[in-house]
């Protein structure tokens, strides 16, 4: 019966993760899997049998059950959607310390009796590889978490990479170690390996940029799957195994399409190529570049017949979309055709961008994808850019030394003009100067976009 | 190495299982277009939340006076149960943004 509950747990999961990978039928998907999980928790409570033993101590259950349930309930249901990818990050740490957590319980179950378990160096090989995994997957998201939401700045030294490869190593050998000769000291070695996974953890997530968080926490999301399929191997459980190993290699995949979408290896996120560490070396002569007031880009935004705005991680972060809707709500009653180019990375996650300006009940045949804006642009007066740099610098089409060279841009320098809003002349995340800045056709407009667009706003609705 | 050999041995249901589903998984994911990155991934993250019946039964099968395995198998349901729940709620919340959007 339990095998039968397990086989359709592990069937919603393999549909649900299809259906998700489609936008029609994805929200349904999310629902099959929620089902099937229910029913995989359900069966294990009432029904798991070992060596002919049900569980015991339902109240500890269901008391930790209720209470993860209102904490994850209540916290997924207040997050602002801003703020949702740090979420994403700390659910996955959960996770990551829940397969740790089972670890080391199993282990003290076995440690005093190592010689006399059968297979034992299997068991302890992936007891310690759930345990390690487990706990590298969730120092390492609550380091994504704290770097999203502002609270731990990029640290970075010499010789960094060459510290995390050696600390990987010594817990590699370790396990090794340990499995092999069984030594008397498993319990501090044990305890010795854990520490170091946290470390490692930390170390692993520190150096690399804020804006590359994304790919990082799907890299982490599928370590939390592995560490989950290392506990299915633990108690033959088919589900755990399924679900984790799927997550596992679906997470791997996705995150390399995230790189992709970034036109960036996965090494180079992880060393760091261009993540800030190297950014001085790209250094070019600064051209002339020419300012614009806010009351002058209200006018030329309402006497447009065209704007078409490119909303980027500056906006996110600034959290303006409402602003954003406003203003085009305004421009549009005055005739203003308004129109916004997401490229496909734009903001702080692939797609986050849409999820947004959703949000802020922008309609979403508005919301034009990188093909579309671009055949548009010709036919665009003016262009108004929030914090987009990377996704709009003419370099990645026009100069093979680039490093963003080859990435999809969008192509805002065939517009009539062109008024770029930033905070200051900082080059962007990937530490490149942007060309478009100095163009006669552009305009810099200087300023957090939350507060220039409510600016704005006030100034058409004022003087024009 | 003999030890890996015997495990697998043993394990050789599971290990077809591992196989099976990695190109599965790979197969599921390839082909998503970009808008849905950020909910797969978040969806993914609740899914190997199934880590929630491995700490269900350490909890269920810890015995009364073994404290450590108590406290640590609770702690393991509550975290656990968050991944699983925070994870489903909140990819429900991204996705039904897209939607109500769209039937407009």
């Amino acid at each position: 019966m339990l095998s039968l509950i397990y086989l359709i747990g592990s069937v919603t999961f393999i549909v649900g993760l299809k259906m998700l990978s489609n936008p029609a039928t994805a929200r349904k998907g999310n629902a099959i899997a929620a089902g099937g999980m229910a029913l995989a928790i359900l069966g294990t409570i009432f029904l798991y049998r070992h060596n002919g033993q049900g569980l015991h101590n339902y109240g500890w259950i269901i008391t930790g059950l209720a209470v993860g349930g209102v904490i994850g309930l209540v916290s997924a249901r207040r997050v602002k959607m801003t703020a949702m990818p740090e979420m994403v990050s700390l659910f996955n740490g959960m996770g990551g310390a829940c397969a740790a957590l089972i670890s080391i319980v199993e282990f003290e179950h076995m440690a005093g009796t190592l010689a006399d378990i059968p297979d034992v160096r299997g068991q302890l090989g992936i007891i310690f590889s759930g345990m390690i995994i487990g706990a590298v997957s969730f120092a390492g998201s609550v380091i994504a978490w704290g770097k999203l939401n502002g609270r731990i700045r990029d640290i970075s030294f010499q010789g960094q990479h060459i510290l995390n490869l050696s600390v990987l190593a010594v817990i590699v050998l370790l396990t090794i170690f340990v499995a092999v000769t069984l030594p008397s000291a498993t319990v501090v070695l044990f305890a010795a390996v854990l520490v170091l996974s946290l470390i490692y953890g930390v170390f692993f997530v520190l150096p690399i940029g804020g804006a590359d968080m994304p790919v990082v926490i799907s890299l982490l999301n599928s370590f939390t799957g592995v560490a989950a399929a290392c506990g299915g191997f633990l108690y033959n459980n088919p589900v755990m195994l399924t679900g984790g190993i799927l997550v596992g290699s679906a997470g791997t995949i996705l995150t390399i399409l995230m790189c992709k979408a970034m036109n960036r290896s996965l090494k180079n996120v992880l060393i760091g190529a261009f993540g800030g560490t190297k950014a001085g070396s790209i250094t070019r002569e600064q051209g002339a570049y020419k300012e614009i007031g806010l009351s002058d880009t209200a006018v030329v935004m309402a006497y447009a017949h065209k704007v078409m705005i490119v909303p980027g991680y500056g906006l996110a972060v600034a959290q303006a979309q409402h602003a954003c809707h406003e203003l085009e709500t305004l421009l549009e009653a005055r005739g203003v055709e308004v129109r916004y180019a997401i490229h496909p990375v734009a903001g702080r996650m692939p797609g986050h961008m849409n999820v947004l300006l959703a949000e802020a009940d922008v309609s979403y045949d508005k919301l034009l994808e990188m093909e579309q804006a671009n055949g548009q642009f010709n036919t665009t007066d003016v262009v108004l850019i929030l914090g987009a740099n990377d996704v709009v610098n003419p370099a990645a089409k026009s100069d093979p030394s680039s490093p963003i060279y080859g990435m999809p841009i969008l192509e805002v320098e065939n517009a009539r003009s062109v008024i770029v809003n930033k905070r200051s002349m900082k080059p962007g995340y990937a530490g490149i100067e942007n060309d478009l800045f100095f163009q006669p056709k552009t305009s810099m407009l200087f300023g957090d976009a939350k507060q220039v667009l409510q600016q704005l706003v006030a100034e058409i609705v004022n003087s024009l | 190495m003999e030890a890996v050999f015997s495990f697998l041995e043993q394990h050789l249901e599971l290990t077809y299982i591992v196989i099976l589903s990695i190109f599965l998984g790979v197969e599921v994911i390839s082909r998503v277009p970009s808008v849905l990155h950020t909910p797969l991934m978040s969806g993914a993250n609740a899914i190997h939340g199934v880590v929630i019946i491995g700490a269900i039964i350490v909890m269920g099968q810890a015995s009364d006076e073994n404290y450590l395995a108590l406290i640590l198998g609770f702690l393991a349901v509550i975290l656990g149960t968050i991944n699983v729940v925070g994870g489903f709620v909140v990819t429900d919340r991204m996705l039904e943004m897209f939607k109500s959007k769209k039937t407009k």
